[in-house]
């Protein structure tokens, strides 16, 4: 079956999973197009038949309101793998590479470049996306031909649960898996070589996790938490942040709950420090029965509190002000570098001043989040934001080897590639990779050294 | 020092230096003329290190570090620009982009088979991409690795690129620094210890390894070229020592026989060495040896009968891969196969061109990779088969599984050490209600309809639907 016991096969340290897996895909069963393009079929119809259990997990798990998971997860899902769906064939053919470079030495020849799958990899998802984080990345990974096991957060067990009832129903059981688990059934997993990692969470484990590949070379890609800031030039005086607020979040329901007891406790100790707790200019009430937190907007708290050097992943927005809008360029580059950069501004020179002086996965202009729909443009982090970028295309690309591919008919001999060696071969070869052949021409027949 | 280098490069980098087109064209073109006018100090050096050939110095290491700079300096403008990409449907009105960026601070440590190359080619890369370099040539082509650190500070601007020279403690010393990026060419062993360096500091990593590099031969391919274009890439590529080296041939058992005759004659035809006068001739001789040539033939002709004398095979590099390399043909199991060659000179670090034939499966010949003269055949009773590889810029070159990760050459290297930041840029109309909360029934549905491409959902959306109050 497609879910697998955890003690049992722990056990047994996964060696029969990877050992399983490998037969699976070395059967060549996966590489099929045909395959490939059921299975995300499949992951469609998935998507379709069980939205309800979908809505009711991610409500168990993060008390998300449905508005909120068809937007984020559901239907961007949806639309990705459709979208995957309408391109597999051109991703998966053979790519033609120029000719105009290929020097005489090597003429004629044909060269491509051949997508070809991993073969069997892995995703540890998190907890925050459960669905959207796991089924991305296993579009792509099953798009570009490998076997697939995916590990979900044990934080949303619901969500795990789920994945692992309902993939083996809608996907080929044989060839994807889904493990279930926390920390140790991670830490197993990784003893095993995988011909790719993708891991989404905290830099502290994404440390570990390529701290354990590296013992047998196994490639891993990283999607690493950060401070995303966001940079306001201005604001629209009609408009101000607290009615918003108002609006959106009238009802309760409307805001996803804090995951559970332990991060509810990290977001109140990060106004325990008092100098931050006066900073708080709307909001601050926490909830401890409900695990809700209200939205809170703080206004300038010092720099060096945990608010402002770690990831806050909570309702909480520190507003930190500058003389000149300017100035925050160069607040940012004295940071890690972030996932993301949002700037509100009409200002086209902080805009191109913005995307050249400073680094990040991505930067948005005028809006928030909306880049992580896009299929056009690769998500990923870079520097302390991770590295590997999927979604779209790039999903297909993350878990694939892009192999290059010459083929050289047996015309054409040129001697002068071959030992014995003398200087005349040598003054030949330099004509050739000049281009030079008129002048080769007239070497060859003798008319010049 | 480690700590200082990286210390002074990022000031470099911060300061922006390396960022505009201008600085790294001007290195690329500094890069060139480097080559150009030391081409006989870099032929002198790698014949040190290696006995390489001047032939083969200028083929595989001068020639080819050239038109990779020549490829990236042509390239450069249009690699640097930002790629328009398709907006989404959902934000309209918006425009997407492709920014590629430099990583930061890099990394480059580089083997010792093709040592100029090997670190020319990726710190071409790393510099068309904006980033400051750290290049640690390999200690075992010491010549090659002295003259870098000598050579580079001539010519580029060696606040934002350094040499490191250094053995086992100054690369682990530059290992404990963190980079933006390291690019490691050489054996598993050791790429296992860069990587796992790197995790520490979440480094990415491009691994250049080795491997078995298996040929396979058909038997109706035209077997006199073949076998010629195997045998130079085997014998004439450093003498076996190279990543991409032919390892070991797989042909039918019919055929295998014949594929060695040719071989040896290859190499040790004495026609050519009375032609050489006058070219053409030479030409029509290639002709007629068309239908005679196989593997010892070819090597023959290559390298005489004597390789050991012949000043066109290099040597190998050092005494302990020499060690290696005798033991692999010492072991019984394996000596009893050789078919061809096996002859050795430990003064100057020689091995002749060795051909072997079956060598049982379970020795460390045929386990580990060669990396060096020996070539053995493995026969099979029927086949059915395909091709091999080289340098072209357009090709991505790289490994996968034991091989490596990461990819380079051409526009790759630009890429490998390039991040493709996304952008994307909204303007401040074409707000969609149905986004935000309350999460109502009507905003559900024009959200997924505009999830789903709907053109109608679009023009409702953007007409305001639903209405709210404010």
């Amino acid at each position: 079956m497609g879910s697998v016991s955890a003690p049992e096969e722990m056990a047994l340290g996964f060696g029969g999973l990877v050992g399983d897996l490998t037969e699976v895909y070395e059967s060549g069963r996966t590489r099929d197009l045909e395959w490939r393009l059921s299975q995300l079929r499949g992951l469609v119809r998935l998507l379709e038949e069980k939205e309800e259990d979908i809505f009711d997990v991610l409500r168990e798990d993060l008390g998300k309101h449905r508005g909120e998971s068809f937007r984020d997860e559901v239907g961007v899902l949806k639309k990705s793998v459709v979208d995957k769906l309408q391109n597999l064939k051109n991703w998966a053919a053979p790519e033609k590479a120029t000719q105009a470079h290929t020097p005489l030495v090597a003429f004629p020849a044909t060269a491509l470049v051949v997508p070809e799958p991993l073969g069997v990899v892995l995703i540890f998802s998190c907890w925050n996306l459960p669905l959207g984080l796991a089924l991305e990345p296993l579009s792509g990974a099953l798009a570009a031909g490998n076997a697939v096991v995916v590990k979900p957060s044990e934080l949303a067990p619901s969500t795990s649960a789920f994945l692992a009832a309902n993939l083996p129903k809608y996907l080929d059981a044989k060839a994807v898996k889904v493990v279930e688990g926390g920390a140790e059934v991670g830490e197993k997993l990784m003893e095993h070589r995988w011909d790719k990692v993708l891991f989404t969470g905290s830099s502290r484990v994404g440390s570990l996790i390529m701290t354990k590949a590296a013992k047998h070379l196994t490639p891993v890609a990283l999607e690493l938490g950060s401070k995303c800031p966001c940079i306001v030039d201005w604001l629209d005086s009609n408009r101000d942040s607290q009615s918003t607020l108002k609006r959106f979040f009238t009802k309760p329901e409307y805001m996803a709950r804090i995951l559970n007891e332990k991060h509810f406790k990290r977001l109140s100790d990060l106004l325990a420090d008092k100098r931050v707790a006066a900073s708080v200019v709307h909001g601050g009430h926490f909830n401890p029965k409900t695990l809700s937190v209200e939205p809170t907007l703080l206004l300038n708290p010092p720099l060096d509190s945990d608010i402002m050097t770690e990831e806050i992943f909570g309702p909480l927005l520190p507003i930190i002000t500058v003389k000149k809008i300017e100035d925050s360029i160069r607040f940012l580059k004295s940071k890690p570098k972030p996932l993301a950069i949002y700037a509100f501004t009409r200002n086209e020179k902080l805009k191109s001043r913005i995307i050249e002086e400073t680094s990040s996965g991505s930067v948005t202009f005028n809006d928030a989040i909306v880049q992580y729909g896009l299929d056009s443009i690769p998500f990923g982090g870079v520097g302390h934001s991770g590295f590997g970028q999927y979604h779209g295309k790039y999903s297909f690309d993350m878990f694939s080897h892009k192999k290059a591919v010459l083929k050289r008919s047996f015309l054409i001999e040129f001697m002068f590639r071959y030992p014995p060696w003398d200087d005349s071969k040598i003054g030949m070869l330099r004509r050739v990779y000049r281009f030079d052949y008129i002048s080769l021409f007239f070497a060859l027949i003798g008319l010049r050294r | 020092m480690a700590e200082e280098t990286v210390r002074e490069l990022r000031a470099s980098f911060a300061a922006g230096r390396t960022r505009p087109a201008e600085w790294r064209a001007a290195q690329l073109k500094a890069l060139v003329r480097m080559i150009e006018e030391k081409e006989a100090d870099i032929t002198a050096a790698l014949h040190d290190d290696l006995a390489k050939p001047q032939m083969e110095s200028y083929l595989h290491e001068i020639s080819l570090a050239k038109s990779s700079c020549k490829f990236a300096l042509n390239g450069l403008k249009n690699w640097m620009k930002p790629e328009k990409v398709p907006a989404a449907i959902t934000t309209f009105p918006s425009s997407a982009q492709i920014v590629p960026e430099p990583l930061g601070v890099v990394l480059i440590i580089s083997a010792w088979n093709y040592p100029f190359l090997l670190s020319i080619d990726p710190v071409i890369g790393a510099i068309a991409a904006g980033n400051a370099v750290v290049l640690k040539p390999s200690e075992i082509a010491p010549a090659t690795s002295s003259l870098f650190a000598k050579l580079l500070p001539e010519y580029v601007d060696n606040t934002c690129i350094k040499v490191v020279e250094g053995g086992v403690s100054e690369t682990t010393a530059l290992l404990e620094q963190r980079w933006d990026k390291i690019f490691y060419t050489g054996s598993g062993t050791v790429g296992r210890i860069v990587l796992a360096a790197a995790a520490k500091y979440l480094t990415p990593v491009a691994l250049e390894l080795g491997g078995k590099c298996p040929v396979i031969v058909d038997s109706n391919v035209d077997l006199h070229v073949a076998v010629k274009r195997i045998a130079v890439g085997k014998w004439g590529c450093n003498n076996g020592q190279a990543c991409i080296s032919p390892d070991y041939i797989i042909t039918t058992k019919s055929f295998a026989p014949e594929l060695v005759k040719i071989t040896i004659s290859i190499m040790t035809n004495e026609f050519l060495a009375q032609s050489q006068k006058l070219n053409f001739q030479y030409l029509i001789h290639e002709i007629n040896l068309w239908q005679l040539d196989s593997l010892k033939r070819v090597l023959e002709r290559f390298y005489g009968k004597d390789p050991l004398e012949s000043a066109d095979l290099s040597r190998i590099v050092n005494s302990k891969h020499f060690q290696r390399l005798t033991e692999l043909i010492e072991e019984k199991k394996v000596a009893e196969k050789i078919v061809y060659g096996g002859q050795t000179d430990e003064k100057r670090l020689k091995i002749a061109p060795t051909i072997l034939m079956d060598v049982p499966q379970d020795t460390a010949l045929m386990t580990g990779e060669i990396f060096g003269p020996i070539l053995p055949i493995v026969t099979v009773i029927s086949s059915r088969l395909p091709n091999a590889q080289l340098t072209n810029p357009y090709l991505p070159f790289g490994g996968v599984g034991d091989s490596g990760m990461g990819c380079y050459h051409g526009k790759f290297s630009f890429d490998c050490f390039s991040h493709k930041k996304g952008v994307l840029i909204r303007g401040f109309g074409g707000e969609a209600t149905a986004r935000y909360p309350p999460y109502t029934p009507e905003k559900q549905k024009i959200l997924r309809g505009l999830i789903n491409g709907s053109f109608f959902a679009l023009i409702l959306a953007l007409l305001g639907f639903p209405r709210e109050k404010r």
